[in-house]
């Protein structure tokens, strides 16, 4: 068969030991611009991470956030693998839409994907983990050194208020209102109450509020 | 008013203002959820139009020249394979002189196959007669179809609105929506010359003889030279359209104003990096951190490629020290189409630049920010050390 085609099977050809060039040696550089806040939210397919930060986009950008920028992973999602969504944010417009490498925090919405996935992986100094777990902060341990981490039972608190098993994209709000005071509450509230009009509304809102008020916040 | 959605989205509700009557698609990633969003909103009833499900992008097109040419304004959209498959339809609907706009959401052709972000797609359909106008953002994606209603409908040509799969199409940004009452002003409905009717029946495109001939009322028809080189003359003529329309919409809406090229930081720039879609866009933080290390260097990102504006690129680039033309296509065997198209309105100029060549994203590979900066260091620093052959960027042998 010839090497010219994409066949699997041509392991030998196409793993032989790879010369990165030029280009790569780049990879360490860091150039971001400062007045972006990048944030990652760590999910499984079907979880709702996109619709979150879809909530937390808008609100960002009723609250003065002119520039806003969220792309999920491209390319295929299966429901229940982990998923990537990022999602930038600045008071001006926004021309990189690469996806993020280095980001001021991460968001994990399901604490099972920490042993998982990588979830720090480029996480400034001084970034912030937010994790859905019924765990307090004290009992994670990442790499990265100097980092805030902030935990809720998102999971709980949805059954408490009324929302079905697993409903947890919009509670996790709650963690990120309360561990970066960015966006007012209210305002996301708000914004959480216009996305599931006809979808129990008012709980997800609820959801949001309780965890906000059960946030722990701890360092690393 | 303001809204935060994707960019398929934006294009979605771009059709829907421009009041499109009949939409033929068949789905293909990148482009599914725009006809998806479509068919929702004619089945909420928000949009007055027919929506056709048909079993392949040769029908979607057939379809839009059939519609087209009973004088109703035709939408349709896809992307890589699916517009290679509508090949023949799209020599078809330029030489009918069907005004009909299509969103091609660019993304890489198989094989291998790919679903990711590459401009191979239309930049391989850029001899059909199509015109191809390319948007760097939502707000230009939303605002460009209106746009390109008005531009086919004026010089009797189809319009492809290109952007990138995934980068624009499923990316969520801010963007406003065009008042419809608005919109309603600057696009009035579409009056062909002739519409197909069964009480005024006619053939139409059938076979042309090689020379001219009275037709049947007597009167000397044109034979198929004729009405090429008219299609020919009328997409150069188009050239001022762009500009017209633009100047109308800017007047209208508050935004617009580079039909052609839409320049950066280009004013005292000795160094000009071109290139279509969104990565222009990308590239104006590069140009940003390049100009905090001294370096006289803008970009240019060019909103039309077809047809090709090669006074307004000579008029801008002419005089320049270095143009770094970055491509995300090949003409495969030579270089890289936009690359040969810039040389070449550069030709006639007094004074040329060197003209650079770099391919990078093919198949949607990732772009980084560290190579888009070495490469233009490369092209501003020893700006005769790279040749006419095209530089891979990001290339992993």
């Amino acid at each position: 068969m010839p090497a010219y085609c994409n066949y699997q099977i041509y392991s030998e050809i196409r793993f032989r030991p790879l010369l990165f060039r030029e280009w790569d040696v780049m990879r360490g550089e860091t150039m971001m611009r400062k007045d972006i806040i990048e944030i990652r939210w760590h999910g499984r397919g079907g979880q709702g991470a996109i619709t979150a930060a879809k909530i937390v986009a808008n609100a960002a950008f009723a609250s003065g956030y002119s520039g806003v920028v969220m792309a999920p992973t491209f390319g295929t999602e299966r429901r229940g693998a982990p998923v990537l969504t990022s999602l930038k944010i600045s008071k001006q417009k926004i021309y990189d839409l690469s996806p993020i490498t280095q980001p001021d925090m991460v968001i994990v919405l399901d604490h099972l994907l920490v042993k998982e996935a990588d979830v720090t992986n480029g996480l400034k100094p001084g970034g912030l983990v937010i994790i859905n777990t019924p765990k307090p902060p004290g009992e994670y341990r990442f790499k990265v050194k100097g980092i805030k981490i902030a935990t809720a039972d998102v999971t709980k608190i949805a059954s408490e208020v009324g929302l079905p098993q697993g409903i947890i994209n919009t509670g996790i709000i709650g963690i990120f209102a309360k561990a970066t005071g960015l966006i007012d509450i209210e305002l996301l509230i708000t914004e959480i109450e216009n996305e599931f009009k006809g979808k129990k509304p008012k709980r997800n809102g609820k959801a949001a509020r309780v965890t906000f008020a059960r946030t722990l916040v701890g360092g690393n | 008013m303001h809204i935060i959605e994707s960019g398929n989205v934006a294009a979605a509700y771009g059709v829907n203002l421009a009041r499109a009557q009949v939409i033929a698609a068949y789905p293909i990633t990148p482009q599914t959820p725009l006809t998806e969003k479509l068919s929702e909103l004619v089945d909420a009833g928000e949009m007055n139009a027919q929506y056709i499900p048909v079993e392949s992008e040769h029908s979607a097109l057939s379809v839009c020249i059939a519609a087209s040419s009973a004088g109703s304004r035709a939408f349709t959209a896809t992307s890589a394979n699916g517009l290679l498959y509508m090949n023949e339809q799209l020599h078809w609907a330029a030489g009918a002189r069907l005004p009909i706009v299509m969103c091609v959401v660019n993304r890489g052709i198989g094989a291998p196959w790919t679903v990711w972000n590459d401009h191979q797609d239309a930049i391989s359909q850029r001899d059909t007669g199509w015109m191809q106008l390319y948007a760097c953002d939502h707000q230009q994606i939303i605002d460009t179809v209106i746009q390109a209603y008005y531009l086919a409908e004026t010089v009797s040509i189809p319009v492809m609105v290109c952007y990138d799969g995934y980068i624009l199409s499923h990316t969520y940004m801010p963007f406003e929506i065009p008042d419809a009452k608005t919109v309603d002003m600057f696009l009035p409905p579409f009056t062909p010359a002739y519409a197909l009717e069964p009480s005024n029946p006619a053939n139409l495109n059938t076979v042309t003889l090689p020379d001219i001939r009275p037709d049947v009322r007597g009167n000397m028809a044109p034979a198929y030279m004729e009405i090429r080189h008219n299609l020919h003359m009328d997409m150069r003529e188009a050239i001022d359209v762009v500009a017209d329309i633009d100047k109308k919409f800017k007047k209208t809406f508050k935004r617009g104003g580079n039909p052609y090229i839409e320049p950066y930081r280009c004013d005292d720039a000795d160094f000009v990096a071109i290139c279509l879609g969104s990565l222009s866009y990308q590239l104006r933080d590069v140009i940003d951190l390049l100009r905090d290390e001294g370096l006289p260097v803008g970009v240019m990102g060019l909103r039309l490629f077809r047809p090709f504006p090669d006074q307004a690129i000579a008029g801008a680039l002419s005089g320049r020290k270095c143009v770094i033309v970055f491509e995300k296509a090949l003409s495969y065997g030579n270089q890289g189409a936009l690359y040969a198209d810039i040389k070449s309105a550069l030709y006639p100029c007094k004074s040329r630049p060197i003209v650079h060549n770099y391919i990078l994203g093919l198949g949607g590979r990732e772009i980084k920010t560290a190579q888009l900066i070495e490469a233009l260091r490369k092209s501003c620093k020893k700006p005769k050390e790279i040749g006419d052959t095209p530089v891979w960027i990001g290339l992993k042998l």
